[in-house]
């Protein structure tokens, strides 16, 4: 009898131990996942930045515009974490203002059809691309932030050493309706 | 001469630009000058008869706030439209470093171009080499004004090459007289201070600490505050039996503010710094108020180095008490003081600041055809 429970108990072990190996390897997966998907959306920003800062120094914009948009591109890349998500928060709303402003694009067509329609076209896939890593980040993020919240991960330290991802938080609706 | 003034922030909205283009354009149209003044404008509001409005200003994030300016192929045309129908002997542009009106006007326009600077800004070696299209709109200004030293730093950051220094006038004559508010100072004295509290560069802390020093040996002495801010934060900063002493009247009417300049014994200026004129000093010495200032570089200037008013250790605001318990006990250093005021903010009255302007204009203007627009 006695041996029939010690064999149940070690099987019973066993088993658990592989359902928390495989909880520590999901959750080290997403992780890695959420990094990835982090370092996606930094590189999404930085092409944002550099269509903007195309666009100002085309010369094809008015002054005022091109340093506006030059002036939140700037600050945009120096940002540091902390103040990050502001800055592009900005950028957006330069980018919304300028580009929204009446007869830019009418203008920019009639001045050089060709490079005007790449400047414009370039900043708005960036733009985009922006949108679509920031949701894809956030999304991961917050599954991350759960799967660490649970019972078991937190008793056991499953995460070890790994930081618990931050939401990215920013205003990145362009004009066209997204967002 | 026919002036075409150019002002980057909306006329309606209370600025220390856009009062200096004001009183600048009503001193130039006493001295017999047609003037007209292009800015952003609420078309609903009314605007003085030389005003041209240029549409709205925009919310926009600039310089790390949120600024209100007129930009865009749309405002262009409204300036080349101004331009072509006011056919003026010089282009005069306030600010033209910021992104909005005037730096437009300086893009469009092909003739004689006069700009002041009034702020101190600078701006990465990277935005100004990657922006021709900025470059040459800011080097095609033939006079250069700036309001003070700081501010001419702006044109040796953007183009390099140095402005005239012609400080921010005064319409002294408004600030000459006027009726102390009622129950003014008062028999045990007054402090008065004149800004915006919240925001710590004005100093109001270092004045509320100093009255905390004085209070004790003083039992009349009061505080009149005025300007916009959280009075209900500022009055807590001060113990609960002093806070009756100090009076916060909030935002107050232009009439009432000079009231304010003559209902004080000491006029305080508590700057920390970021001041590049001091209007509010200025406005203070028109009315003949006896002053205490910080000795920031901007005071020392209008105040002739102490001549024209006590200056304290800027922040101390030991410093502070001491001075002002000095004017406050002696009535014939404040009568000194305030004749010494007087003689010196003349230099400042807007009657020979346009002289001075007009001086530039003509420098400029020699020998050249009219303002038209850049092909």
């Amino acid at each position: 009898m006695t041996w029939t429970i010690i064999v149940a108990a070690v099987l019973v072990l066993v088993l658990w131990s592989f359902w928390v190996s495989w909880r520590a390897s999901r959750l080290d997966r997403l992780h890695n996942r959420v990094e990835a998907a982090r370092a996606a959306l930094d590189l999404a920003l930085v092409r944002r930045a550099s269509a903007a800062a195309d666009l100002a120094s085309s010369g094809q914009l008015d002054p005022a515009t091109s340093l506006l948009l030059a002036d939140a591109v700037g600050r945009a890349r120096q940002a540091e974490p902390p103040e990050r998500d502001l800055a592009e928060s900005d950028l957006t709303r330069a980018l919304r203002a300028t580009l929204g402003a009446a007869g830019v694009r009418t203008e920019l067509a009639e001045s050089d059809p060709e490079g005007a329609a790449e400047l414009l076209g370039a900043v708005e896939k960036a733009s985009q691309q922006v949108f679509i890593a920031r949701k894809f980040y956030n999304d991961l993020a917050g599954r991350t932030i759960d799967a660490r919240r649970r019972p078991l991960a937190r008793t056991l330290h499953l995460s070890g050493r790994a930081r618990a991802p931050e939401f990215f938080e920013m205003d990145d609706a362009l004009t066209h309706g997204e967002g | 001469m026919r002036i075409g003034i150019a002002c980057p922030y909306s006329w309606d909205v209370p600025g220390g630009v856009q009062q200096h283009i004001r009183d600048l354009a009503e001193a130039l149209i006493e001295m017999g000058h047609e003037v007209s003044v292009i800015a952003p404008a609420d078309e609903d509001r009314p605007l003085p008869p030389y005003v041209v409005p240029a549409g709205r200003a925009v919310p926009v994030p600039y310089n790390g706030s949120v600024a209100r300016l007129a930009f865009g192929p749309l405002t262009a045309n409204r300036v080349r439209r101004w331009l072509r129908d006011g056919e003026f002997d010089v282009l005069h542009a306030h600010e033209p470093a910021v992104p909005s009106l005037s730096l437009l006007a300086c893009w469009v326009a092909a003739g004689p171009i006069v700009a002041t600077v009034h702020t101190a800004m600078r701006k990465s070696r990277w935005l100004l080499a990657s922006m021709p299209v900025l470059r040459s709109a800011l080097e095609k200004i033939d006079g250069r004004i700036a309001v003070s030293e700081a501010a001419r730093s702006t044109f040796v950051e953007h183009v390099g090459g140095d402005a005239v220094l012609i400080p921010n006038g005064v319409a002294t004559h408004r600030y000459r007289e006027a009726a102390p508010l009622d129950g003014w100072p008062g028999a045990g004295g007054a402090i008065g201070f004149l800004g915006r509290m919240d925001e710590s560069r004005k100093g109001l802390s270092v004045l509320l600490r100093a009255f905390e020093l004085l209070a004790p040996e003083r039992p009349g002495l009061r505080l009149l505050i005025a300007g916009n801010g959280d009075a209900d934060e500022h009055r807590d900063k001060l113990p609960e039996r002093l806070r009756d002493r100090a009076v916060f009247l909030g935002e107050v009417s232009e009439a009432d503010k000079v009231r304010l300049l003559h209902s004080v014994d000491v006029f305080c200026s508590p700057n920390t710094g970021g001041e590049s004129f001091g209007i509010v000093t200025a406005e203070a010495m028109a009315a003949g108020a006896p002053i205490v200032a910080s000795d920031i570089p901007a005071f020392r200037d209008v105040l002739r180095d102490g001549q024209a008013g006590e200056l304290f250790a800027t922040g101390d605001p030991a410093d502070l008490a001491r001075a002002a318990a000095r004017l406050l006990d002696d009535p014939a250093r404040r009568a000194e003081l305030s004749l010494a005021a007087l003689d010196a903010v003349a230099a400042y009255d807007w009657s020979v600041v346009a002289g001075n302007v007009v001086s530039v204009y003509e420098t400029v203007v020699l020998g050249r055809a009219t303002v038209g627009i850049a092909e």
